[in-house]
């Protein structure tokens, strides 16, 4: 095994050219006990903690930049008007010396299902920068995961930020786990509500192969909003739209059996977790909204 | 929490004396600890050390065809490997009752994760590595998984050619021991039931999970002999089981305590001790061998599964008439702690209770799952489980309150067990319920706040699934009782040594005993026996060590009385002598010395009257005064292999729980608001130490009854979730305020009348956890750990 | 390869590290500081916690790599740190005691005359130590919080050390504890 310390960006671009096979680590939260429990022995290490830049953001006008390797308590403090889904996840995310030194970086490169990020991402909506020395692009979040702990990056690109939305409305994420702190997720619900488009979107963790979007739930919950005017006369959703909206996203789930849970207790969760969400996002719109209206 | 109270042990000898028992004295190795200083089995380091790697088994049954070390060998940095051929005598398993163990695999595989070769390297990637390069070919064998599969006539047979001493009396070969209890006549008792219940329950396979992984370290010594740093409950235990393997004299393997991280039975059974020292003896060098977590898991026993069928009846009044039992546990592979295991799940099957008419069974299969054995309440923790659901269901039916219910067949001083032995000493069952009842209930909602929910309040705590959405409380209540010490006739001794000498004008005394410290607080009490008994402020705790007598495991609750009463023993005889001495010297001073009563007492010899006659460091001048003694409890009994009967405990432990839980009923979520205790210790020689083993035990009860199992695929045998990740024990935030109310009720036979603590509070924690669940669901919920699945009514799997 | 890092203050090189090795395997094996406890190795039980730059990190999750030309703090000088960083740095001795070998010398376990940080005694007088090998990790994040939460309520207690699993004590008198602490960091103020 070799270890490599690039100092800068361009040189941890150079070296993943020359080594593709090289193991990005930041928190090294899931590297390391790969490597402690024999489970990889990668051929090289490249340590990112170097670069500085990856531990940075910058809030701009419709989205925050958010570098790799900032850490998720840095999230929890910092952005939680801008990135309240997201931080509200950061929260969930394994204990306090790991959201210490873990960031969004970390959950992406691992694509794992249960990664507490994901659902978040995608239900705020977010794009993935990524670089290699051949150049820089953006992948939109609803298409970097492409499998099982599989993503779309190339064998020579690494993840530099992601660029998520800043939130026009409320948010909410949930995650059930068997204890109460400490827990990878048996299954974890985003959703935020987007009231300059008015659009719903959501985020499913851990029960299905990828994490996913509930689009069919969206579509649905969409229609129903516009439809009674929900938006503007910011009425109580009904129970019968709401358990509609959480049946689609049990629906959308397509998860299996494991030593966390079973199959159809995610599926019922997500179901919950969708109700509860949609419940508070909603409350909170129209609590925002009664004080818009007394305001002016 | 509030003071003990009751009627304790009156002390005359030592009350003077600063730092006796009764005091919350603090840890004699605390400074090391909280300084990070103290060193543990895993922190040893020797010069030239080599590191040891196990290569264990991938599947669960298969026979061995064949084993190829050369590449292995041939690595860099590889200083040995072995296999079961390198074993140097004809000595080759191992075991605490039946040697039925293998060092190193021999043909078969028995379980998954069994030791097959070990390897020493200079760095332990190197060890890994080696590891890997060794090819076992495996032919694989179907598993036996469970009662149906383990008696079926045409069964493989776990261990052929048995011929341990529980063989010729189990009806079947995949049967470690079995041990009926017949009393009374069940079947007239039954026929004055007006209700009766029946129940099948579940317990699932619970680890110790203790923190500190299992490792040591073997130095090979000049004599041809080895000396072994180890973390262990009983040194001599496990001297006794490496000697005639390794074909050295018990005198050539010196065996040292290191620092013990937690042990709960864990650490009972041998785990990597004779592989270091069988490669360090090879090798010539010091080897050091550490297990990670994952290892950990395969490396040492764990609680015994339980399939508990049950069957009670009642009359209108609420009188519990009779009691069937069946009770299956899963001993895995090997024997381990299995048949004393079973004669404790048998004897204690009745629980707290008066039923006179009772039939009961209880065995231990072999299996091809993980070996189980030793862990807190051994066999007592399953049955409890049951027999307090049966209550509830009880209660239930007769419309009465499940605490009265309870108190209205609680046994108490005098009754007979199912075994006919009569419980000699105070069994406050009723009142240790009563106490748990009257503490205040914590207050409804406490989540609530003028900011929102505080989400870590709350069920799913920061996972944020709820705001008080699908909320209920629930309360539940439940009782226990185990034994205290080895019964069944076991020669249970304890042995200590104890020096008094003068050093720096002060009279010093020195405790030395096997005794192995793994956290309850051995090393404080003792010192504290030592004071109240020689009257000297200034005691050194000895490092255990193979150098004295057998201190006996630290299990089964026994140490502070068998180990703690031969330390006061010894100190006795230390204080004759000393006062013998003195007599000699000052006897014609002072005509006290041949009336009155003599004390020892702040470091000078006094009269029962308070009149100081002289000084210690008078009396020994530079002489010292050292006795080494072993000290019994009371004989007890084996157990008649076909009715049961005998007596065959020497004392009992009860607590009681009252659980009060929050359950979010849509998730299946559960957050333990308080987990309120009540215990009768006998006498609390360290208060505070009493404390930390409730709330201790509590808290491992509470881990199994809503999260902790280890899961076994019953299609391979082998383990899915051998990790911290998936393996979870309660975390701070899942853990309760737990309030304990401590009742010192004397019991004559014991020193001090002293009661062991350790394992009672893990007992009836669980089932109280349990019944303030059910309360809150209405579900039924006939096994433990409950899963979420199993309060959304999701557990099986689609399609 | 080689890594040069601060321990406690203290320059510190690490020689033929391989690669795949942890803090946590270089501060225990190679420079004799096994106070970080290796319970896990997978970042589930912190009793490995030490202060990187400041911040409460499993050491089992960082790659000794990682560390180069970094400041790590340990169990073994927390109350060096503690002493430091409780008063002004010019009024107190700079110099920090040798790193203490970890084997304890003679029969006497006491450590009698150890200087402790606030939070150590308090583990010590509330009785939140028994097997003690949670301990180490415990102290590093408690003595951490209460440097950024000197009046911590309960909640916040137990959330900060939600990532420290404890086998023996069931949590109480480590709550007790850190209570304890916090009042006599109170008092002192």
């Amino acid at each position: 095994m070799d270890f490599l310390r690039p100092a800068s960006w361009e040189e941890a671009l150079a070296a993943k050219a020359e080594h593709p096979t090289a193991v990005p680590i930041a928190g090294g939260t899931d590297v390391m006990v790969e490597i402690n429990f024999d489970h990889r022995r990668p051929e090289y290490l490249m340590d990112l903690n170097r670069i500085g830049d990856l531990c940075e953001w910058e809030v701009g006008e419709d989205s925050v930049r958010l570098g790799a390797s900032v850490p998720y308590t840095k999230i929890m403090e910092h952005l939680r008007a801008e990135l309240p889904g997201l931080a509200l996840a950061s929260h969930t995310v394994a204990s306090p010396q790991i959201r210490n030194r873990g960031g969004v970086g970390g959950n992406l490169g691992t694509a794992s299902p249960a990664g507490d990020a994901h659902p978040a991402l995608l239900a705020a909506g977010a794009e993935v920068e990524v670089e290699s020395v051949r150049g820089a692009r953006r992948i939109p979040i609803d298409a970097f995961y492409t499998g099982v702990k599989r993503n779309a990056l190339a064998p020579d690109e690494l993840i530099r930020a992601v660029h998520v939305k800043k939130a026009d409305g409320p948010q909410q994420f949930s995650k059930v786990g068997t204890r109460n702190a400490m827990v990878i997720a048996v299954c974890a619900f985003g959703l935020a509500l987007h009231p300059r488009t008015r659009t719903v979107r959501t985020g499913i963790g851990s029960a299905a192969p990828t994490p996913v979007r509930a689009k069919t739930a969206e579509e649905f919950l969409n229609a129903a909003l516009e439809e009674g005017g929900f938006w503007d006369n910011g009425k109580i959703i009904t129970p019968s739209v709401a358990k509609q909206f959480a049946d689609l996203c049990s629906a959308a789930c397509n998860p299996i059996d494991d030593v966390r849970g079973t199959a159809s207790y995610r599926r019922h969760a997500v179901g919950v977790m969708a109700r509860r969400t949609l419940t508070w996002t909603w409350e909170s719109y129209r609590g925002a909204r009664r004080t818009t209206e007394g305001a002016a | 929490m509030s003071s003990p109270n009751g009627t304790p042990t009156k002390i005359t000898q030592g009350s003077q004396t600063k730092g006796g028992i009764g005091e919350s004295t603090l840890r004699p190795d605390g400074t090391l600890k909280v300084t990070g200083e103290f060193a543990y089995s895993s922190d040893m380091w020797h010069e030239d050390m080599l590191w040891g790697q196990i290569l264990r088994s991938t599947v669960a049954h298969a026979e061995i065809v064949s084993i190829d070390t050369g590449e292995a060998l041939a690595t860099p940095g590889v200083y040995a490997v072995l296999t079961y051929d390198d074993l140097p005598t004809d000595v080759k398993n191992y075991g605490l009752e039946i040697q039925d163990t293998p060092v190193l695999a021999h043909g078969k595989v028995r379980h998954h994760g069994e030791p097959v070769a070990l390897v020493a390297a200079d760095h332990p990637e190197t060890a890994r590595r080696a590891a890997a390069k060794i090819r076992v070919d495996y032919r694989e064998l179907p598993v036996i998984t469970d009662e149906a599969s383990a008696t079926a006539p045409d069964a493989i047979l776990v261990h052929e050619n048995r011929d341990d001493h529980h063989a010729g009396h189990v009806p079947h070969p995949n049967i470690v021991h079995r041990q009926p209890i017949v009393r009374g006549d069940v079947a007239q008792a039954r026929e004055r039931a007006d209700v009766i219940v029946e129940g099948e329950y579940t317990f699932g396979m619970q680890d110790q999970a203790f923190l500190g992984p299992e490792s040591g370290l073997a130095v090979p010594e000049e004599d041809g002999g080895v000396h072994l740093y180890i973390a262990t409950q009983w040194l001599h235990s496990d001297l006794r089981q490496i000697a005639p393997v390794l074909g050295l004299p018990e005198d050539k393997v010196r065996m040292t305590l290191s620092g013990v991280g937690g042990a709960f039975g864990g650490r009972e059974d041998l785990s990597m001790q004779i592989h270091a020292c069988l490669l360090a003896l090879r090798t010539g060098k010091p080897v050091k061998i550490v297990y990670n977590r994952f290892e950990s898991f395969f490396g040492h026993v764990h609680r015994h599964p339980a399939k508990l069928y049950y069957e009670h009846g009642a009359t209108k009044d609420g009188k519990l008439t009779h009691m069937k039992c069946r009770i299956v546990l899963d001993g895995g592979a090997y024997a381990s702690a299995s048949p004393a295991v079973v004669g404790n799940a048998s004897s204690l099957s009745v629980g707290p209770y008066v039923i006179d008419d009772v039939d009961i069974e209880a065995l231990a299969l072999y299996t091809n799952n993980p070996p189980c054995g030793a862990m807190r309440g051994f066999g007592a923790v399953q049955a409890c489980f049951a027999y307090e659901a049966q209550m509830d269901k009880l209660a239930k039916k007769l419309g009465m309150d499940p605490v009265e219910f309870r108190q209205l067949n609680s046994m108490e001083q005098g009754t007979l067990m199912p075994t006919g032995q009569p419980v000699d000493s105070p069994a406050p069952v009723a009142e240790l319920l009563r106490r748990v009842k009257a503490m205040p209930m914590p207050p409804e909602r406490q989540w609530e706040s003028s900011e929102g929910a505080d989400l870590r309040e709350l069920p799913g705590g920061l996972s944020n699934t709820t705001h008080g959405e699908g909320v209920v409380r629930g309360v539940g209540y439940a009782v226990g009782i185990k034994n205290v010490g080895f019964s069944e006739g076991f020669d249970d001794y304890s042995t200590a040594k104890v020096r008094m000498e003068v050093a720096g004008g002060e009279p010093v005394v020195t405790v030395h005993t096997a005794m192995a410290e793994v956290g309850q607080g051995g090393v404080t009490v003792h010192a504290q026996i030592a004071r109240t008994e020689l009257g000297v402020t200034q005691v050194t705790i000895h490092p255990a060590n193979t150098q004295v007598g057998s201190a006996g495991s630290t299990s089964a609750s026994r140490q502070t009385y068998v180990t703690g009463g031969a330390v006061r023993n010894a100190c006795e005889l230390v204080r004759a002598k000393v006062l013998e001495i003195g007599r000699r010297k000052f006897g014609s001073s002072h005509p006290a010395w041949a009336t009155a009563e003599l004390l020892l007492e702040g470091g000078k010899v006094v009269t029962d009257g308070g009149e100081v006659l002289v000084d210690l460091a008078d009396v020994l001048e530079d002489e010292a005064v050292e006795v080494e003694e072993e000290w019994r409890h009371r004989p007890t009994e084996p157990f008649d292999l076909r009715t049961g009967q005998g007596n065959g405990h020497v004392q009992y432990s009860f607590a009681a729980h009252r659980a009060v839980v929050e359950v979010d009923t849509e998730l299946g979520l559960v957050k333990v608001i308080e987990l309120a205790c009540a215990q009768d210790v006998g006498k609390a020689l360290n208060p505070l130490s009493v404390l930390g083993q409730i709330q201790g035990g509590t808290t491992q009860g509470l881990g199994v009854a809503v999260m902790e199992e280890i899961i076994v695929d019953p299609k391979t045998a082998k383990v899915k979730n051998p990790s911290f990740t998936d393996y979870l024990i309660p975390t701070i935030l899942d853990t309760p305020t737990i309030p304990v109310d401590v009742l010192e009720l004397a019991d004559d036979h014991a020193p001090y009348g002293l009661r062991g603590v350790g394992e009672a509070p893990t007992l009836s924690s669980t089932p109280a956890v349990l019944a303030a669940i059910r309360n809150a669901t209405g579900l039924e919920l006939n096994r433990t750990p409950v899963r979420p699945e199993h309060l959304t009514g999701t557990q099986l799997s689609e399609g | 390869m080689r890594v040069n890092f601060t321990v406690n203050g203290r320059p510190q090189e690490a020689d033929d590290v391989w690669e795949g090795e942890s803090l946590l395997y270089v501060l225990r094996e190679r420079l004799g500081l096994p106070g970080s406890k290796n319970a896990c190795e997978q970042g589930e039980c912190g009793s490995c916690t030490v202060r990187l730059d400041g911040v409460p990190v499993c050491s089992c999750l960082v790659a000794a790599g990682q560390v180069e030309g970094r400041e790590v703090v340990t169990v073994e000088g927390l109350a060096d740190y503690a002493r430091q960083r409780s008063c002004a740095s010019d009024a107190c001795g700079t110099s920090l005691q040798n790193a203490q070998q970890w084997e304890a010398t003679g029969d006497s376990q006491t450590g009698e005359g150890t200087e402790l940080s606030p939070v150590q005694q308090a583990f010590i007088d509330a009785g939140a130590v028994q097997c003690g090998f949670c301990t180490p990790g415990l102290l590093v994040a408690a003595d951490e919080m209460l440097e950024r939460n000197p009046t911590p309520t309960d909640a916040d207690i137990r959330e900060a050390l939600s990532g420290n699993l404890c086998r023996c004590t069931g949590y109480e008198k480590i709550m007790d504890a850190v209570r304890l602490a916090a009042a006599r960091q109170g008092e002192a103020v």
